[in-house]
Order: structure tokens, then sequence, then C-alpha cells
């Protein structure tokens, strides 16, 4: 299992302090079998020890592939679901287990954007209340007053505050997303939650949204967490970028770190894998592919999770020693792997022989 | 000799709101052997092309003009019995979301047979050799066993290889994909344009690309047709359209791509949306969101013309010419120092 | 699957005993003491008692539940009848035959009905024939079975025996029954008619008149779920692969659109056996609904019970029947 990361604290950029530290993050849902009495038989381990912070005002990009457990992760972190193990602190308090009122209260710092914005709005309800909804479960102000935040924050979004009485079909995919993002911004949070925003929108309006996205945190001094699969959409948002890979983290590092040297080798196949548009690039360069499909997190591989895929895996340390996610010497990026890689591009993933790990 | 010639094209839908124009006008061709793209939003038309041409159309009134020829023959002028039997034997079509466009009921095994046994007459063990060898061929592990699988018991990655084998099982000369890839994760993405490309190479089929991704149109495209609105924005061979090109909408394109700006910029998306189809904008569709619209590009419609000095490159757009590879100099500079 | 259908089974059970008990509780501990009613008329206080000690009822409560349970599994016994002490036994099973061969039938008839008017109206929606179609299953919903079955009686019934019609008048003629049930084995005593086409004869209006009602709701049903279907992706598939179109139907989308009605039929089938009591009331048939209702008039408990369980067991057993079936028919479910 890994173990807590040390505090980093060699950040050149003086963002504030942290907002939100995760560790050994756990959740499991449980296999059932039986006739009568419902006995566990396995486990789906969707996220399986899982640890990072997040300073105030930064923007921490998470990226993965289906069944990396990125989307369960967003959510016990917005405690709408229970982890099954490990710790949340938000804002210094433990919020892993807390109920109720607690809760509530904080509900009104921690808001989440969803990805379907077809599916994320109730298409019984009026923009105007599907906004607002928030201010008022937690009594904040007169329904006079909250109508009147409501608008302000449509206008801040770039919609037309007079659509506050129109049902969300009236609106485009864009637009729909815009009113998410609204509502997320609606009570004032610290922190929100974007689990893939921009992933069912075309590429003109992914733009739009980003854009967005990165004014709203300037003005409102926003902490974000933003979860994506579209690397090239996590780099131009975030500050720092963590991939995940059946239930772990496998790398986590600042952007221009992670995307100009990646040392893990699925976060370079990850790369790798991403078209570029610029055919002559394209091109000539060798893609890593990797071969089959990810595991499922019933039964992940012992030890490093990706080592039965991975370009350079060793027998006997790969498959029996679990990396441990930490910095090695001479860079600034966290990577749980025994054989980090040595240079970037590299055409192939594969170990130069003799080597030793590290 | 093209493959595939389409000739101004056009799909009406009588929809209670009026007539939708999904396609109105586009001509383009692809060659034996080599892979087309048709790049843009949702909304452009670049699916309800293709559908037309496989008359896989589905509304009750639809009109449609213009000529597909493939090998001579008009597509859209043969009765539809006659059309049934182009699809999957001579042309076969493959669609984004693999999870739903394989029956749940069936196996696969009986799917990939029926792709056989409706072009031939063959016998159940013959087919069910020729699925084993598509199987094979995709590289799904254990295809033995894996025929009497039902879909839900494959990955989504998994699911798509089996789609792209029921398709090329009759060895079709040209395969239509409609966004294989979208909603796969990128580095099954990666597998199955592997895949398709050495594919394409084996069986010599030619390929019609649908997507919005223009990095995948950067590692697969021989040609490129760019559209917008119902419409060609413009089209030619991929080094024309990514380093020479010609229209605000494609510059636009490449310009909004996170890809090439540098962290921390905001990125330059297009602005506006795509427009409706019930009632375009007059003259160039594109003037509402051109950020060089010109008087006369609100009601004369510009001209699909060739490029100057080029083969088959078009672009339709009102801009002189001077401006055009100024533009297109820009940005292919800024294109190739991003990923120096 | 196996674990399923074990769990569904064991599942039954449990319905099962609590149906009885549910029927227990409401009919012999609710009203007024059975005794009483079991005693006749004005009946003296010695007698109640006497009839008490005979029925069990001044037994607790868990032992007299405890005897009717045993009776019911281990015996098989469903009672004596209040009004002339014949078996309940006797009577359920002389009546389930005759509900059973008019829910059947007429179940074979609605889907006859239901099926090519559903499927033809889904592949053409609003033409003239889909809005005919729409407009008699309005009708066919609204229409009271009753009011059906005499309308019926009386076009197809009286008015051919009676030689007037309109204010003309025609040489008459039988053309079909308004009344009775034939046995389809044969004429037993006291009965005027049998055998199986005297059974099939008497059974047609009363089958119109049952399916109507059914039909209109499957018809929109299968409309609804062919026309959903048709906009699948796979049949989507099916057509690029080139299949014609009758296949296309044939093999993807009736295969798909048809499982949820599955369930509908086995629920409606398991409801209908219960007692179709309007239909064999107007045509006088003698079956598990009759039987019930003239049992509630003379509160002849021992028989409402009996018809109540066997009811009770058959929509327990068709709904296990059918979620087995629908679980063998949806590969998703059989193999998880």
């Amino acid at each position: 299992m890994a173990t807590a990361t040390s505090e980093e604290t060699t950040r050149p950029a003086p963002l504030g302090d942290e907002l939100l530290r995760v560790e050994n993050l756990e959740k499991h849902f449980p296999i059932t079998r039986g006739i009568i009495f419902q006995k566990e038989i396995a486990k789906v381990r969707a996220v399986d020890g899982v640890s990072f912070s997040v300073r105030r005002g930064e923007t921490l990009g998470i990226v993965g592939e289906s069944g990396c457990g990125k989307s369960t992760m967003a959510r016990c972190v917005m405690r709408l679901l229970d982890p099954t193990g490990g710790k949340i602190t938000f804002d210094g308090q433990d919020i892993t287990h807390i109920k109720g009122n607690d809760l509530m209260r904080v509900r009104r710092e921690l808001m989440m954007v969803f990805q379907d914005p077809y599916a994320s709005l109730n298409p019984r309800k009026r923009v105007g209340y599907i906004v607002g909804e928030a201010l008022q479960v937690h009594k904040q102000g007169t329904p006079k007053e909250i109508k009147g935040r409501v608008q302000e924050l449509l206008d801040v979004v770039g919609l037309n505050p007079e659509h506050y009485n129109r049902y969300p079909h009236e609106f485009s995919g864009g637009q729909r997303q815009r009113i998410g993002v609204a509502r997320a911004l609606a009570i004032r949070p610290k922190m929100i939650v974007c689990d893939e925003p921009v992933s069912a929108l075309d590429v003109s309006v992914q733009a739009q949204i980003l854009n967005l996205l990165k004014r709203l945190q300037r003005e409102f001094d926003l902490t974000y967490i933003f979860i994506a699969h579209d690397l090239d959409v996590v780099r131009h948002i975030s500050d720092r970028v963590g991939v995940m890979y059946l239930g772990k983290v496998v790398e986590i590092g600042t952007a221009l770190d992670l995307y100009q040297h990646p040392k893990h080798p699925y976060s370079g196949a990850l790369l790798s894998a991403v078209p570029i548009p610029n055919p002559r690039a394209a091109r000539s360069r060798e893609p890593v592919v990797l071969e089959g499909d990810v595991p499922s997190p019933i039964n992940p591989p012992s030890a490093c999770r990706f080592h039965p895929r991975c370009p350079r895996f060793q027998p006997g340390t790969c498959d029996t020693i679990e990396p441990v996610l930490e910095r090695k010497e001479g860079s600034a990026s966290e990577v749980a792997c025994h054989f980090p890689l040595e240079t970037w591009p590299m055409s192939d993933l594969r170990l130069p022989s003799g080597s030793t790990p590290r | 000799m093209a493959l595939l010639d389409v000739k101004d094209l056009r799909t009406h839908f009588h929809t209670e709101d009026g007539i939708v124009r999904a396609v109105d006008g586009v001509s383009f061709s692809v060659e034996k052997g080599k892979t087309l793209a048709i790049v843009g939003e949702s909304g452009s038309g670049k699916s309800v092309t293709c559908l037309t041409i496989m008359g896989l159309n589905s509304g009750r009134r639809i009109d449609i003009s213009g000529e597909a020829v493939f090998d001579g023959e008009d597509l859209l002028s043969i009765p539809k019995d006659e059309l049934r039997r182009y699809r999957g034997k001579r042309i076969s079509m493959i669609f984004q979301d693999p999870m739903t466009s394989l029956n749940p009921v069936h196996t696969i095994g009986r799917q990939l047979r029926e792709a056989v046994q409706l072009h031939a007459d063959v016998t159940k063990a013959q087919a069910n050799a020729r699925a084993l060898e598509m199987l094979k061929a995709v590289r799904i592990p254990r295809p033995e066993t894996r025929l009497d699988d039902y879909p839900h018991q494959f990955s989504g990655g998994m699911r798509q290889r089996v789609m792209i084998a029921m398709a090329l099982i009759n060895n079709p000369d040209l395969l239509i994909a409609d966004e294989p890839t979208t909603a796969l994760d990128v580095t099954t993405q990666a597998q199955i344009l592997k895949l398709m490309n050495e594919l394409q190479r084996d069986f010599g089929s030619a390929i019609i690309l649908i997507t919005h991704d223009l990095g995948v149109v950067a590692e697969t495209a021989d040609d490129v047709l760019v559209m917008y609105a119902a419409q060609p924005a413009e089209r030619g061979g991929y080094e024309d359209i990514f380093y020479r090109p010609h229209h605000p909408y494609t510059w636009g394109l490449l310009r909004s791509l996170p890809h090439l700006t540098s962290v921390g910029e905001d990125l330059k998306p297009i602005p506006g949306a795509p427009p409706s189809l019930l009632n375009p904008p007059t003259g160039c569709r594109f003037h509402t969101r051109c950020p060089y619209a010109m008087d006369v590009c609100t009601t004369v419609v510009p001209e699909f013309a060739l490029v100057p000095g080029s083969g088959e490159h078009r672009a339709a757009c009102h801009l002189d010419e001077e401006t055009k590879q100024r533009e297109a100099a820009a940005i292919a500079s800024e294109t190739l120092a991003d990923s120096a | 699957m196996v674990r399923y259908i074990i769990r569904r089974l064991l599942w039954a059970i449990v319905l099962f005993l609590s149906v009885t008990i549910i029927t227990y509780v409401i009919f012999y501990l609710v009203p007024v003491d059975p005794a009483r009613l079991a005693a006749g008329r004005n009946p003296t206080p010695e007698q109640v008692k006497a009839v008490g000690h005979y029925l069990g009822t001044d037994r607790p409560v868990w032992y007299q539940y405890g005897l009717f349970l045993k009776r019911l599994v281990i015996d098989h016994n469903l009672g004596y009848s209040f009004a002339d002490r014949v078996s309940v036994n006797t009577d359920v099973l002389n009546a389930a035959p005759v509900t059973a061969s008019l829910v059947i039938g007429g179940a074979i008839l609605w889907m006859l009905i239901a099926i090519p008017v559903g499927v033809f109206s889904a592949l053409h929606p609003r033409s003239k024939t889909d809005r005919v179609a729409m407009a008699s299953v309005l009708v066919g919903i609204s229409a009271h079975p009753i009011w059906i079955g005499l309308v019926l009686s009386y076009v197809f019934g009286y008015v051919p025996t009676s030689g007037h019609a309109l204010g003309f008048s025609f040489p008459s003629f039988t053309f079909l029954p308004i009344q009775g049930y034939c046995n389809i084995r044969g004429a037993s005593q006291g009965q005027v008619c049998g055998g199986p086409i005297q059974w099939f004869y008497h059974l047609i209006l009363p089958w119109i008149t049952f399916a109507i009602l059914y039909a209109a709701f499957y018809v929109r049903m299968i409309r609804a779920n062919v026309m959903e279907t048709l906009n699948e992706d796979y049949v989507r598939t099916a057509r690029a692969k080139g299949a014609p179109e009758l296949q296309v139907l044939r093999s993807h989308v009736l295969r798909n659109a048809m499982l949820p009605v599955v369930t509908m039929l086995g629920m409606d089938i398991a409801i209908a056996l219960g007692g179709a009591v309007l239909v064999e009331n107007v045509f006088g048939l003698p079956g598990l609904g009759q039987l019930a209702v003239t049992a509630v008039g003379t509160f002849d408990l021992p028989v409402i019970i009996g018809t109540v369980v066997f009811a009770s067991i058959m929509v327990i057993t068709f709904n296990l029947l059918v979620d087995i079936l629908y679980a063998w028919i949806d590969p998703r479910i059989r193999l998880g």
C-alpha cells in the first residue's frame, strides 16, 4: 500500500495554503453472491489508496482512462460517496465520515460541475431555479435576493439573465454547461470539482467553457480539481496534474513537468497516444501503443498494477514489489515506478539493457 | 479514376418545423486504398452525407439530389434493393458507439455470420470460419471461445474491433467510419487507429473517416474535407489543410486546439455556435462567426473555388488570396513551432 | 442463472406464506365470528359455541392459521363451503377450467390482434391505418367490458334469434350464443351441451369481449416498443450490413421489442386467471370469478378464501415463470 506522501514545500508559486488533503483514500464496492444471505466474494477496488493535496487557488488536473477511478475519487472527495478507507481533510476539517448538518455546512464550500450537460440539469425545472437551488437550500437570502444573485451569475457565465425562466432543453450543450457552472458558483464555494465538464461538447465550445472556468477562477478565487481524459484540455487548465491508473495515482507533478517529461511508462503511453494535429510530426514519430485492455478493478494485477502491459516490465521486481509514489532524484514530480522513464520523447519505452531499479 | 465520386449532394428532411437542409451541396471524391477524413462539428452534415450515400437515412420525407458514383454506378439513383446489396459487401459502415451498435441478444458469432450470409450463399460452418478469421485479424484474444459470447461480455475497445471485423468481413472496397473512436479512451483509440491503418494496408480498402478531432485527421488522412453547416468549407490533401489552410473556419479550428496554445494563455475558440439548418444564414454560412467577414459574405454564397497553383485544393471563401496565404503561413508556423 | 432461479423460488415461497397470512387475517380475524356465520340464521349462543368448537375458532389464532396452512399444503384441502358443504376443492376445480379457457383463448386472440396491428402502426406512424388503430385503442380502453359484452350479445346473439333489427324483419336464426359454457370433454350431467365444437362456439363472444380491452393496451405498448427499438443503433448496424427490412424486423427489432411484452403478458394472464369476473358475469360462464362473486353474496367464507388462495398461487407461479423466462431470453441477465 502506498504510504502517505510528505508535504511539498519547495513550490515556487505562492499559492495559498493547503485546502484539501487526501490520504490513502479507498473506495471499494462489494460484490455479493448468495441465495438468501449475501456474502461478499470480491470487491471492486475503484479507488485503492490515493493521496494528494490541493492548495488554495490551484487547479489540480486528474487524468486517466475508464476504470481508473477518477470519477469515484471525485465523488468521495465531494462526499457523495462514503469512503471505505483513508482520510479527507478539507480546510483543516476531517470530512471523511461527517454526516447531517456538518456535511451540509461543508457542502456550501465544495461544489461540482458534471459531465453530461444533457443529463445533469433537471428538465422539469427552470434554469433560475436550478442555479439558485443551493442558495435556497442553505437559506442564503430572500427569494428576491436569490433571484438577483442568480441573474448576476447567468451574466457572469455569459448567458442572458432574461433567460431566467427558460427550461434546460431550450439551451445548447455549451450553454447548459454554463448553467452547470453557474449552479456550482452560486453559493461561492471554495473549491469546485469538475468531472469531465467539456467531454460532451464540441471542440469550439470546449474552448469557450475552459476560458470561462479560468476567468472565474481568477475572479472568484476558486480552487479546482479538474478531471478529464483529454490530456490537452487538462494540460491547458491545470497547475499540477495527477495520472491515475486502476485506482491509484501513478504520477503527479506540475503540468509542465508531466507533459514535457513524463516519468511513468503509463503517462508516457498516454501522452504518446494523443493524436498530434500536425501531420508531419504525427507521421514521423513511432507512437507507443499499449497492448490489451485495462484490467478489471476487481482483480487488479499484483504489485505494480501496470506491469502486465508495461513495456519496461522487469519480472521479479515489478510483479512482486509495489512501487511507492515518491519523488525520485532530479525531479519535482512524484512517480510510482521502479524504472521511470529517463528521457522524453522516447520512441521506444522499453528499458535500455542493464538498467537497475531506481 | 476515383472509387467514389460525390457531386453536389443535397439531403433535405421534411420536419414539422420546416425543411432541415442537413447536407446542402457537398462534392468530394475518394481514391482506392486512400483515406478521406471529413471534419466538422455537430450539425455540419458530415454523418448525414455518408448515411445518404449508404441509403441509411431514417425518416419519412427526405429529398435527395446529386450524384454519388461508386465504381461507375450512381448509388443515389439505383433502386433500394440494389443499394442494399452494396451495403455490407462493397461499402461498409461502422458507427460511433460500440456499446449500442451490436444487438445485445445475439452472440457476436451470429452477428458476424449474418454479415457473411447476407451476401454469399455459404454454410454456417463456412461463415463461422470466416468470422473466426476476421476476429484474428482484428486481434481479439482467444477468438474461438469468443464467438459464442454476447456483446455485453466485451469491453468497449473489443466491441469496436468486432464492429470493424464485421465491416471488413466481406472485403469491401470502401469503409465508412463515423467517429469510430470518439467514445473510446485515448489509448484504445490509438490501438483502433493503428489497427485500421494495418487493415487498410492488408485489405486495400478506401476509408472515409468522419471525425471532429483534428489530431486524428493529422495522423490518418490522405485527403481532408472540412464541412460547416451542411456545406463544404475547404477540401484538399492533408498538407494543404494543415499547412496551407484557406478558410477562416479551418483557421478557427486549428487555432482553438489546446495543443497549440501555451499553457496559461486563454484558448482562442471560435465565437458563437453553429447555425440552425432550418434557417441557415444567407450568403456564406460562416459569416456570422467569421472575424474576416465582409459585406459580400452576407449576400453572396462563395464559390468552392480551386486554390491557385494547386491540383485539388478548394475553399469556399471570398477573401483575397493574399490574406489567405498570410493567415495560412501564420498558423503553419504556430503549428510547426509547437510540435518541435 | 441457477442461483437466480433458486432465489426466486425461495422468494415465491415467502410470497405464498405472506399471501396466506394476509388472507387469513382479512377473512378469519377481521369480520364477524365465522362460527356465528356458519351456524346459520339466528343461532343460539350454544349453537354458536358448538360450531365454533367444530370449526376450531375457539383455539388461539396461530393454531388456527397453522391448521389452515396444514390443510392447505399437506391435505390440499381448501375447506368446505358453508352454503352446501361441498368441498371447495371441487368447486374451484370445476370453475378453473372455465376461466382458463376464457383467459388463455382470449390471450391468444388479443396477441393475434395486437402484434400485427402494433407492429404495422410502429412501422407506419401517423398513416391512416395508424390513426384508425390508435382511435380504436382509445375506444377499446375506454369502453367497459360489460358494455362491450352486452352490445355484442345483443347484436350477434339476440337480434338474429329475434328476427327484428332496425325496424326490419327477417327469418330468425341462431348466430352466436349469449349464455352458458360447454365442457370441452363432453356434456356432464345437468349440462345442455358438450364437446369441443360447442365449447368453442360458446366462447366466441366472451373471447372477443375479453380480448378487446387487453388488445387495446397491447397494441399501444407494442407500437411504442417497436418504435423505440427501430431507433436503436444496432438496427442501423443491421441495415448497414445489407440486411433486408424484413430480416431486420424479424431478427433484430422484434426480438428486442417483445422482451418487455413477455413480462406484461405473464402478469396479465396470471391476474386474469384469478377470475375474469366481468366477462364471466355477462356471459354466464361458471368460472372462478362467478364463483367468488356468488360466494361473497352469501358470505361463504371457505369458497371466498379458496378462490383467493387459488388466484394467488396462479399469480405467484406465473410471475416466477415469467421472471425465469425473461432471464433466459435476455443473455445480459442469463450470463450476468
